[in-house]
């Protein structure tokens, strides 16, 4: 049997991808250059007895998404730049309290209002330092309208699986381009639900870690019931300021994620083989560094790209093991250096590494990652 | 064939995005090649100078922008102005003949008509203005087949409106045929 495809827009894939989750519940606000997401979402969550709420702002969007993901729901917001710092209060409630949820971020220009028509990467840093606290993040870079729909399933099953909140976030070109995409046919990518819990309701604690680190969660309304707070907690879930509880719930909460980065890392190693200069790039960004490597290649440069598809866990085992190899790193990217940080720290001082940013709402062309190319020494 | 690069350009509002997802839609679709379709815009609704990219390839579609054009549409002088300057030599540009009349120097193949005026005046609907320069775009390029580019067109438009836009696309698609051999 055929499969069925369609001709898509990055966002239209992602809310597709959403519903191929299972996702049944969405809120947000509508805000450029994401609202296609909302959009579709209002259109095809009612055909399957799901409910789309469009709140009267941003932070009620997120709310709203805290406390249906509470009731047992696959819920999901839609954002870009200034929605994604209104919500940052909110991603650090749902990482303490343990909520599984989704987020879809479309970057563009910024700080504040920025440029709303422009693409951009400059909200990585965002999806994990943005909000306050010790906490651990897992944010999916896209960079194909295909990768916009498996991804956000994949976000789904992180966050159901890690029982926390997951940004997907593709620049405003992955968001609004259109390429054919192939919908997944059920059981082609595995749905994974949250664990629910084996105990009576009367023995019941949100945290309790003898069932390991991603404790069982009861659905509200299901005859469970339980304290949901911000507050360092018990795994009663009620406040605490016992410092041993606090210390190892903490500690806990940041393992659960780092203890599994190899099963959660996800990325791409293209003409890496026998690569002396490794390109480092993500989202659209990385097709650009594709034509670029194609066209160094072709003028007898050792290129190769890795590409990120999870910006976080960022990939540290892997560009250590590469900084070993190669002679230089280029770190191509619409902001004015982000992931190049992150880069010279797993190089520890190895490699050369040489940059390419551009912030004015422009995207940033395969000709300025080649000329960077040639400046490796 | 390899990368093959079209823009449509003019004012927010000229249905050019939509011209653009219809070829590469075509393309992708009905043609079985490889496309990619972008777009840029500004703040505004309507109005300002936007522009849709589209291409179309054998291979698989890295960068999704256009590098040096092989074809592009210019409805307004505007847009003519902003984004003919990296047009190919031996390129394609189609403008509307009323609303462009200074042109860029270059080597590259110009094709003028009334595309605007054709979609109100002969087809009915100036609406309709971004299929008859679609189906210029088609005839002009053969980037995909005739038939092809009008199926798109008609498995995207509403029952009431397919007579209009088969009309709009193939007054577009003969119009420019014209003006490029005379």
């Amino acid at each position: 049997m055929s499969k069925k495809v369609a001709f898509l827009q990055g966002n239209e894939a992602a809310a597709q991808g959403a519903l191929y989750a299972g996702c049944n519940f969405f809120a947000g606000y509508p805000i450029t250059p994401s609202t296609e997401v909302a959009e579709v979402m209002s259109i095809e969550l009612p055909k399957v007895g799901g409910k789309f709420i469009q709140m009267e702002d941003e932070i009620g969007a997120y709310a709203a998404v805290l406390g249906a993901a509470l009731t047992g729901k696959k819920a999901l917001d839609a954002t870009s730049g200034p929605g994604l710092s209104l919500k940052q209060e909110l991603i650090g409630y749902a990482c303490i309290a343990e909520i599984p949820c989704v987020l879809i971020n479309v970057m563009r220009g910024g700080p504040s209002t920025g440029m709303p028509t422009g693409p951009s990467q400059s909200d990585v840093m965002a999806a994990k330092w943005g909000t306050h606290g010790d906490h651990a993040s897992i944010t999916l870079v896209p960079a194909s309208v295909q990768e916009c729909y498996d991804m956000t399933v994949q976000a789904f099953n992180l966050a159901e699986k890690f029982r926390m909140p997951v940004l997907v976030m593709p620049d405003e070109i992955i968001a609004h381009m259109r390429e054919r995409i192939e919908f997944r046919e059920p059981g082609e990518i595995e749905i994974i639900n949250r664990t629910e819990p084996t105990v009576p309701p009367a023995e019941y604690k949100p945290y309790d870690t003898r069932f390991g680190d991603v404790p069982p969660l009861a659905a509200f309304g299901s005859g469970y019931k339980f304290h949901v707070t911000g507050l360092n907690k018990m795994q009663d879930g009620f406040p605490t300021t016992k410092a041993e509880i606090v210390q190892a719930e903490e500690e806990r909460q940041v393992r659960k994620v780092m203890d599994k980065v190899d099963e959660i890392v996800d990325f791409e190693e293209f003409k890496m083989d026998d690569a002396e200069i490794c390109v480092v790039a993500y989202g659209s960004t990385s097709r650009s560094a594709r034509y670029a490597v194609n066209a160094a290649r072709e003028k007898g440069i050792k290129v190769g790209m890795f590409r990120l598809k999870t910006f976080w866990p960022f990939p540290d085992k892997q560009i250590k093991a590469i900084a070993a190899k190669v002679k230089g790193f280029v770190v191509p990217e619409m902001n004015l250096g982000m992931c190049s940080v992150e880069v010279e720290r797993c190089n520890e001082g190895k490699a050369q590494i040489l940059t390419v940013n551009r912030v004015d709402g422009e995207p940033l062309n395969p000709e300025q990652i080649l000329v960077k190319i040639k400046e490796v020494k | 064939m390899s990368r093959y690069e079209l823009r449509f350009s003019g004012a927010g509002g000229q249905g050019l995005i939509t011209a653009g997802i219809i070829l590469a839609e075509a393309a992708s679709i009905h043609e079985g090649k490889q496309a990619v379709q972008s777009q840029s815009y500004g703040p505004e609704a309507r109005g300002g100078a936007s522009k849709s990219e589209v291409i179309i390839s054998d291979a698989p579609v890295d960068y999704p922008k256009v590098t040096a054009c092989d074809a592009l549409l210019a409805l307004t002088q505007e847009a003519c102005d902003k984004y003919t300057h990296d047009l190919k030599e031996g390129g394609i540009l189609l403008y509307d003949s009323e609303f462009v009349t200074r042109l860029p120097e270059g080597n590259f193949k110009k094709v003028g008509f009334n595309i605007i005026s054709t979609a109100k005046n002969e087809v009915g609907r100036e609406i309709v203005a971004n299929i008859v320069a679609l189906g210029a775009m088609i005839s002009l390029t053969g980037v995909i087949s005739r038939e092809n580019g009008l199926k798109a067109v008609l498995s995207r438009v509403p029952e009431a409106f397919l007579e209009l836009n088969e009309k709009a696309y193939a007054a577009g698609f003969d119009k420019a045929a014209a003006a490029a051999a005379a």
